[in-house]
């Protein structure tokens, strides 16, 4: 559908080239308040674990002097 | 660069900006979960392709912003479909509370061709520099102020028109809208 403009419409945008402050401030804060809502949500376990579970080639040299059990049975 | 703690932690830190683009592209929890799931599965696939030093969010985001696209693609019709009844569902109620607002935002936002709407999230919401944005997205600099220009002007349309519509036609607005009394 094409862009369909009520009069109320134009009024409240004015003019093609720049859009009226006080739309373009209230555009800005819903589209942040809507991104800034997931944001705060942090990072769902399901990621957490995902990442948590990936192997780090740690420096094996220094070994920590509690040495947790090692899964893959490496020797 | 292989992967180290510090960068695990570092993605690990990029998750919640990373489901925040992922949702606000597709408008859609459970896909834009998935989508950051597969994103971190390539980014880590990739790794050594990272360059240390550089940008790790804009690097993360280039990779779910291409994922994106290409599902986009094959998912095109359906996400129509899903608009087109929420739209119907709104043009039945008043816009009466800041729910609703919000929702309405999220529609318009649907609305935008996906250019603009990437180009707006990424400068508008996520922070990142225009810069940042043209490389996440491939451009020009320039063609990215165009498309954050474009879609505010878009939006503002967008929102005002229907605004006077979900607010009760009056007999100039019908005129307008309807060819089919």
């Amino acid at each position: 559908m094409k862009d369909v403009k009520s009069p109320a419409s134009k009024n409240m945008t004015p003019g093609k080239g720049g859009l009226n402050a006080e739309i373009q401030s209230r555009i800005g804060h819903q589209l942040r308040a809507m991104y800034d809502d997931v944001v705060r949500q942090g990072v769902p376990e399901r990621f957490a674990e995902l990442i948590r579970k990936l192997d780090v080639p740690e420096d094996t040299s220094q070994v920590g002097s509690n040495g947790g059990p090692t899964e893959d049975g490496r020797e | 660069m292989p992967l180290t703690e510090s960068l695990r932690d570092d993605i690990l830190a990029s998750v919640p900006s990373l489901r925040a683009f992922a949702i606000s592209l597709s408008g859609n929890g459970d896909r834009a979960d998935d989508l950051v799931q597969e994103t971190l599965l390539r980014a880590l696939a990739n790794i050594d392709s990272f360059q240390p030093g550089s940008n790790l969010p804009a690097w993360l985001f280039t990779i779910l912003r291409n994922l994106f696209r290409s599902d986009y693609r094959k998912r095109r019709r359906e996400v129509e479909d899903a608009e087109g009844n929420y739209a119907k569902t709104l043009k039945t109620q008043p816009a009466q509370n800041a729910h609703l607002e919000f929702e309405e935002f999220r529609v318009a936002l649907d609305k935008l061709p996906q250019d603009q709407r990437e180009a707006l999230i990424l400068v508008g919401a996520s922070g990142f520099s225009y810069e940042d944005a043209a490389a996440i997205c491939g451009c020009a600099v320039g063609t990215i102020k165009s498309r954050v220009n474009r879609a505010r002007s878009k939006l503002a349309a967008l929102l005002y028109v229907e605004g006077a519509e979900d607010f009760g036609p009056d007999e100039t607005v019908r005129a307008v809208i309807g060819g089919n009394g």
